[in-house]
């Protein structure tokens, strides 16, 4: 286990250079120039030496390679640079919206999963039935209906209602937790609602399976409680393809809510990316780029770990 | 009426005159939140283009004139107290307020007004400046006192005082700029009546009054709060909302429409014509644009009157307008445009006229594609329409929208045929709307690659001439040329939109979204 632990970080260093490779030549495939629209977006009469010396202040104005040699070093010794835009250190740009994202994406799943366990057994456990139907409709409508215009359908409820919209700033929940959870209930609710119906689709179906299991019918003819077969014996076994889910979902959610922050007015790295993309900030989008990959690799390992939690057959070598 | 009703009516008017007095008379207090689609990327005025800077950093700084709020394009002192022009238009005087100081206690002073100007004109130390160009004619600055100023220049230029009152020729500290060259691009240290509190990047920004302010009495405002919001339906709801009390760049008709119908009288709609223009550039190095008659042709086509009248109902656009923006002074009034190629009333010759040109052009079939901004409001539809009015002569034409970066790129590197530019400028100033119209080769912003010396000995003919008379001969001329050998067509004006809360008090309308933002005179009735 040790071993597997160890190689398996060890791979994280190629995906994440073949991901910087990747990321870097397609930014400069891009057409467009950071300089010319941060001072051309609105109409400036600038000189083309003004723009020059803004490459050059930039480094833009290096052979590519060496752009790409001066990025690596920085990131071997710990520094992503600073933003092109704003001139402010990538990582405090960062950090400064981590906090909002990582809180929704951890609200949702909060909420995913408690709607999607119990609703996703039940379904199975009363298949075929109206109860299973209306968890059907209940979760393809969740599939169905796209976040972004969830979370419309909210703002625009709470305003037609109460003329009142959640707040516009980010305040962290231990300054002001009512503040806070006013603010991010209803980008957690309009993610949660679409991360739980796929997450029950997956409950149910991985527990029809599993109860079709020898070890199901064996523990039925021993006498063990339903109750117990239920949650002992076919859960625990069906929640294995259920943890994936979750946890792609969760790592997607990090850099993933691009439509639903804009919606809602969040500060967070959804929003951002948006941003910088569109400022062709070449070292904030490599930098949220990395973020972003890193953290898909670090929890599908962790998922990777908690099969083994979950399932004492699984062993790593 | 009897005597008992006058009575009574008299007594109830006499008992409203204290409300209706208290109501105007400004109070003191209160947070005023407003909403901006955009944020500023660094702190420096003299770097910045972007009303996304204007709305949440001016309010921290003061600038050597402005605009009267109430009063455009009347000029007024901001630091100066008075000013005077010398007879030959070579020398500026101006004598400085004396109670002035900056957020940090020291007091301002001429030398401060000469560093930020020589800042302006010639950075030095790593420092940027994007405005260099304007102030090409100053030959010198001079400080005989600690509260005089003197510019003298090269030569005459008409356009100076307004340059004085450009809302981006922030004063700084020339004790900060002495240390560092660059000390603005990352702190706030201005004179302006709010001290900087706090920029939360992507999230909002704070300012909060400067109590040592030099204008007594002012601000109103405790502080103010520029929240950041770019997506326009987030920024409707959260005015509808009453989140923010206003949104100061400008809303689209069906925005203003959507709010006045959910907060009725609760709000106040401003509407002024915007200093923004959208011009049509012909990329006259690609056949066959490099021909004035095929270039011409398609400005005939095009109906700007009945097209102005109808895109105002769906777009931020209403006024058509030469070169200088519709009500401006020096602009043409209605009569003259009618007189130059593509503004004239009867729209079915000028398309026989068109239709003849691309003849005698060799022209046949002609198609081409037409690169648009991929910005909704006002370029798409006034795109669309343009494609439609070119239909009419015969001609197709395909829209195409890269993303701004790429837009922008295009333009400067001529990878296009057409396309729908833009105009926008701070104040109404020949020197800076003609700059879209005069060679590739002396403007950076001409994207039709076109080089016309006439038009460059126009410009600077107007630019020297003091006699506001003869200026603006001098402009028709320079307009009438402009028009007819059509290397860029304006198409029509902007119209600003403006929805404020009722509680805001003080701020006035201008037809330009980079002025009266100090916020020094505005209060909130509540």
């Amino acid at each position: 286990m040790l071993r597997y632990t160890i190689n398996r970080l060890l791979l994280m260093i190629p995906t994440l250079f073949g991901v910087a490779v990747l990321v870097f030549v397609l930014l400069r495939l891009m057409p467009g120039d950071i300089v010319e629209l941060r001072y051309l977006m609105d109409g400036g009469q600038i000189s083309p030496e003004v723009l020059a010396q803004e490459r050059a202040r930039l480094g833009l104005d290096k052979p590519i390679w060496e752009q790409f040699v001066d990025w690596m070093t920085g990131i071997f010794v710990g520094d992503f640079g600073v933003s092109m835009w704003t001139g402010r250190p990538v990582w405090e740009e960062i950090s400064s919206r981590f906090q909002l994202s990582f809180q929704v994406a951890v609200m949702a799943t909060i909420l995913a999963t408690l709607i999607a366990i119990p609703l996703g057994t039940l379904a199975a456990l009363f298949k075929d039935t109206w109860v299973d139907r209306l968890i059907q409709v209940f979760a393809i409508a969740g599939l169905a209906v796209p976040s972004f215009w969830l979370g419309m359908l909210i703002i625009l409820s709470l305003l037609l209602a109460f003329n009142w919209i959640p707040p516009l700033t980010f305040k962290p929940i231990y300054e002001d937790p009512w503040y806070n959870l006013s603010q991010l209930i209803w980008p957690a609710l309009a993610v949660g609602y679409r991360y739980s119906a796929v997450a029950t689709r997956m409950t149910r179906s991985t527990i029809l399976e599993v109860l079709q299991e020898d070890y199901i019918r064996t523990a039925r003819a021993k006498g063990v409680f339903e109750r117990l077969v239920i949650s002992r014996h076919a859960m625990k076994n069906a929640m294995l393809p259920v943890v994936t889910v979750i946890g792609l979902e969760f790592a997607f959610l990090i850099g993933g809510l691009v439509v639903t922050e804009q919606v809602f007015n969040l500060n967070g790295i959804g929003k951002l990316f948006v941003e910088t993309v569109t400022r062709k900030d070449y070292t904030m989008v490599q930098a949220l780029v990395m973020l972003v990959a890193t953290f898909f690799i670090v929890i599908n390992f962790i998922v990777d770990l908690l099969y083994a939690a979950l399932d004492p057959r699984i062993r790593y070598r | 009426m009897s005597k008992f009703a006058v009575s009574a009516a008299l007594t109830a008017a006499i008992a409203l005159l204290p409300a209706i007095a208290d109501a105007q008379t400004p109070k003191r207090g209160g947070e005023l939140r407003f909403a901006v689609s955009a944020e500023p990327p660094d702190y420096d005025c003299h770097a910045a283009t972007s009303f996304a800077f204007i709305h949440p950093v001016r309010p921290h700084y003061n600038t050597l004139l402005k605009f009267d709020p109430a009063n455009y394009p009347k000029v007024v002192g901001d630091l100066a107290e008075s000013w005077e022009q010398s007879a030959d238009g070579l020398t500026y005087t101006f004598k400085l307020k004396q109670n002035v100081k900056f957020h940090d206690g020291t007091p301002m002073t001429s030398e401060d007004v000469k560093a930020s100007y020589e800042r302006i004109r010639n950075p030095q130390g790593g420092a940027r400046s994007i405005r260099q160009a304007v102030y090409e004619d100053i030959e010198s600055i001079e400080t005989p006192d600690e509260y005089t100023v003197v510019f003298k220049l090269k030569k005459p230029n008409a356009s100076m005082l307004t340059n004085f009152a450009s809302p981006w020729d922030c004063i700084y500290s020339a004790a900060k700029l002495k240390e560092d060259p660059k000390f603005p691009e990352r702190n706030i240290l201005g004179t302006g009546p709010f001290k900087f509190v706090e920029h939360a990047a992507g999230s909002h920004w704070v300012g909060e009054r400067f109590e040592d302010y030099h204008v007594e009495g002012r601000p109103y405002l405790d502080r103010y709060r520029a929240i950041f919001i770019t997506n326009t339906a987030a920024r409707v709801n959260a005015l509808q909302a009453g989140e923010v009390l206003s949104e100061f760049r400008g809303h689209s008709p069906a925005d203003r429409d959507k709010l006045v119908a959910a907060l009725g009288d609760k709000v106040e709609v401003l509407e002024s014509p915007w200093i923004c223009s959208l011009v049509v550039t012909f990329n006259t190095e690609k056949k066959p644009f490099d021909d004035a008659r095929v270039r011409r042709a398609l400005s005939l086509a095009i109906d700007r009157w009945q097209g102005a009248e109808a895109l105002s109902k769906i777009a931020l656009v209403r006024h058509v307008g030469g070169i200088l923006r519709p009500g401006y002074e020096l602009a043409a009034t209605d009569k003259e445009l009618e007189q130059f190629p593509g503004f004239g009333r009867d729209i079915n010759a000028a398309r026989e006229e068109a239709k003849k040109l691309l003849a005698e052009a060799g022209v046949k079939d002609l198609s081409f594609k037409l690169m648009n901004r991929n910005v909704a409001m006002p370029y798409t539809p006034v795109g669309v329409y343009l494609i439609d009015q070119w239909r009419q002569i015969g001609v197709t034409v395909e829209h195409d929208q890269p993303e701004t970066s790429a837009y922008i790129s295009n333009l400067r590197s001529g990878n296009f045929e057409a396309g729908l530019d833009f105009h926008c400028d701070a104040v109404d100033d020949p020197n800076l709307q003609l700059a879209k119209f005069v060679s590739a080769n002396r403007s950076p912003i001409n994207y039709s690659r076109a080089n016309d010396p006439k038009l460059d000995e126009l410009y600077e003919a107007q630019k020297g001439e003091l006699d506001a008379e003869k200026r603006k001969q001098i402009l028709r001329e320079f307009e009438r040329h402009a028009l007819t050998e059509a290397y860029n067509i304006p198409v029509v004006w902007w119209h600003r939109i403006i929805v404020n809360w009722k509680q805001i008090k003080g701020w006035h309308m201008s037809p330009s979204h980079y002025l009266n933002q100090d916020l020094q005179d505005v209060w909130l009735d509540q």
